[in-house]
């Protein structure tokens, strides 16, 4: 067992430095939401949001730091794993003593650190420059709601890899699943009063409650330390509210446990566009010799 | 000690049998070869018995483990060298070597795989800017690196250019001299020719032909051709046995026998009593090649 987790390690660190020498990812999981932060807070102005009780930067900070997140274990993982299989490299993988969940574990280890240096690096340049501040009561449930929704989204990638033929759609189904649910998941604007269904396509998905699990640690005038079931939305009458990460756990948990079960159900570890092509050879082969 | 024994092995996609029955077995430090065209079945017996694809039926034994269910342990005693090329093209060349290096509880040392791929001079160069020759090396080292017992190449110089294979034999040699079992596949004669000890030949999922690449298809045992130019002689002139075996447009003389040391005595001495010179006289055995294009071409037909 010893070995074994050193072996995990070892494969995160290998998985670490093909994602540093891979500009674009690195660029867009780190760099992309921090752009976002500047363009906002710019925009709109670092004044409190009166319907929101925080300034723009105290929200969308904590929002777009899972937005980053999400993209570096949803989108990332997804795609990397997909190209990783059309080059044959998990074939390869699967063809050496390193058990597949090492492999696995080092691919998701590596998404979850790059997140969690998404999230640091985002959080620090609001606490920075924006005057974001750090609820410290709320602290330990940020962390657990940033681990869970991390690690659920890293399955969820993991469970998309394992549908798409191969890479070069992973990118464009990521993206066009992630993006559309920011969207009604308080990533880029906090909508007011939103249309029921349009709450409830947010309410389904798990983004909306990483957003709101992680996010509303950051919002001072909420009470609680997010130790219970469900809490109660800021409001602005009484200027004042509950932070709970319960249900947005449980709901993450259950996409989560559904994705890693049918990723582990069906995922394939030879490329599959191959795969197809060598049966089309082959048959055309045996068709044209037997005529 | 047979390394491998397959006994009826047998791979169905649906109505195609790619693998249709095939028995073979390769003794310890054997280099066998499995010689075959394009879907013959070489890659998926290959595949079968690297634990890569589940068989339809059959038994599989290799290094005493079934290769379907054996696992971590079956895998830590054999090296793979894919068809394709897989590696992560941002990695160093010794990065990979080390990472692979780990996986495995008694690995070789990286510095001596190097050495023996000849990549010393690539060692701390990406992968990407490797020649397709230095990558297919560097799969080799990475076959090599756990000290397998037994070493899997399937077709591992497809696409080399004539040099590229010649160092490539090179390798394979060593590898031999390391006391290693080897299965490779390929669809060059000379190459199973030239490195295996033995050659079983494959066509539409049945081995057709097994033996020494000396001996297979009765190469030994078969015909050979005497063949030498008219020149001056009037064809008239010829002893009986080389009349018939005259193309009168290219004026070249052809005998098969099973006797070539009798006949050759025979045809140099009327030569000699007359004072020619034989041009061109040649005596061939059929070539690998030959015996090949027929075992392949029968089976075809068949």
């Amino acid at each position: 067992m010893g070995r074994d987790l050193r072996l995990v390690y070892q494969q995160i660190k290998y998985q670490n430095k093909i994602f540093w020498r891979t500009p674009v990812a690195a660029f867009f999981t780190l760099i992309f939401p921090l752009m976002f932060l500047v363009l906002f807070a710019a925009l709109f102005g670092n004044d409190e949001i009166e319907a929101l009780g925080v300034t723009t930067a105290q929200f969308y900070a904590p929002a777009l730091a899972v937005f980053g997140a999400a993209s570096a274990t949803y989108t990332n993982l997804c795609t990397a794993t997909s190209i990783a299989r059309d080059e044959g490299i998990l074939k390869r993988v699967r063809g050496t003593p390193l058990p597949p969940w090492i492999y696995i574990a080092g691919r998701v280890g590596s998404a979850i650190w790059m997140a969690t240096l998404a999230v640091t690096l985002m959080m620090s340049v609001g606490i920075a420059f924006y005057g974001v501040e750090i609820v410290g009561r709320t602290f330990v449930a940020a962390v657990v709601s940033f681990l869970v929704g991390a690690a659920v989204f890293a399955a969820l990638g993991l469970f998309v890899a394992s549908l798409i033929p191969n890479g070069d759609t992973a990118p464009a189904v990521t993206n066009a699943t992630l993006l559309p649910i920011a969207f009604v998941s308080d990533v880029f604007i906090p909508v007011e009063d939103p249309p029921v269904w349009l709450e409830t396509l947010g309410n389904i998905f798990p983004l909306k409650h990483f957003v709101a699990a992680f996010g509303d640690a950051f919002h001072p005038a909420l009470t609680g330390s997010g130790w219970s079931w469900s809490g109660v939305e800021f409001s602005e009458l009484t200027g004042t509210g509950e932070y709970a990460i319960g249900l947005h756990i449980a709901v993450m948990a259950v996409w989560g446990v559904a994705a890693a079960f049918l990723a582990t159900r069906y995922f394939k570890w030879e490329p599959q566009a191959d795969r197809r092509a060598g049966r089309r050879r082959r048959k055309t082969q045996a068709q044209t010799s037997d005529s | 000690m047979a390394a491998i024994t397959v006994r009826g092995l047998a791979k169905h996609y649906g109505e195609l049998r790619a693998v249709d029955g095939i028995d073979l077995t390769v003794e310890e430090g054997e280099v066998f070869a499995l010689l075959g065209p394009n879907g013959a079945g070489k890659t998926t017996s290959v595949e079968i018995m690297e634990g890569h694809r589940i068989r339809t039926r059959g038994q599989v034994d290799v290094l005493g483990f079934d290769p379907a269910t054996g696992g971590r342990p079956y895998r830590e005693r054999i090296g793979i060298v894919l068809q394709q090329t897989a590696l992560e093209r941002e990695l160093k060349v010794e990065e990979a070597i080390h990472t692979y290096a780990a996986i495995y509880p008694r690995s070789r040392d990286v510095d001596e795989v190097i050495g023996i791929v000849g990549l010393e001079e690539k060692r701390t160069v990406r992968i990407k800017t490797l020649s397709g020759g230095q990558q297919r090396r560097l799969e080799l080292a990475l076959g090599i690196i756990g000290d397998p017992d037994l070493i899997f190449l399937d077709e591992p110089t497809t696409g080399f250019d004539p040099s590229a294979r010649r160092q490539a034999w090179g390798l394979i040699d060593n590898l031999r001299s390391l006391g290693k079992t080897i299965l490779l596949t390929t669809h060059y004669m000379d190459e199973a020719q030239h490195l295996a000890d033995r050659v079983a030949v494959i066509a539409r999922g049945r081995i057709v032909e097994e033996g020494t690449p000396h001996s297979i298809g009765g190469r030994h045992e078969g015909e050979a051709t005497v063949r030498f130019s008219l020149g001056n002689t009037d064809p008239e002139e010829l002893p009986e046995m080389a009349r018939a075996g005259l193309d009168p447009t290219t004026e070249v003389i052809t005998i098969l026998t099973h006797t070539p040391t009798a006949l050759l005595r025979t045809l140099t001495a009327w030569a000699i009593d007359r004072g020619i010179e034989l041009d061109h006289l040649r005596v061939e055995r059929p070539s690998l090649e030959d015996v090949y294009l027929r075992l392949t071409k029968d089976s075809e037909d068949g």
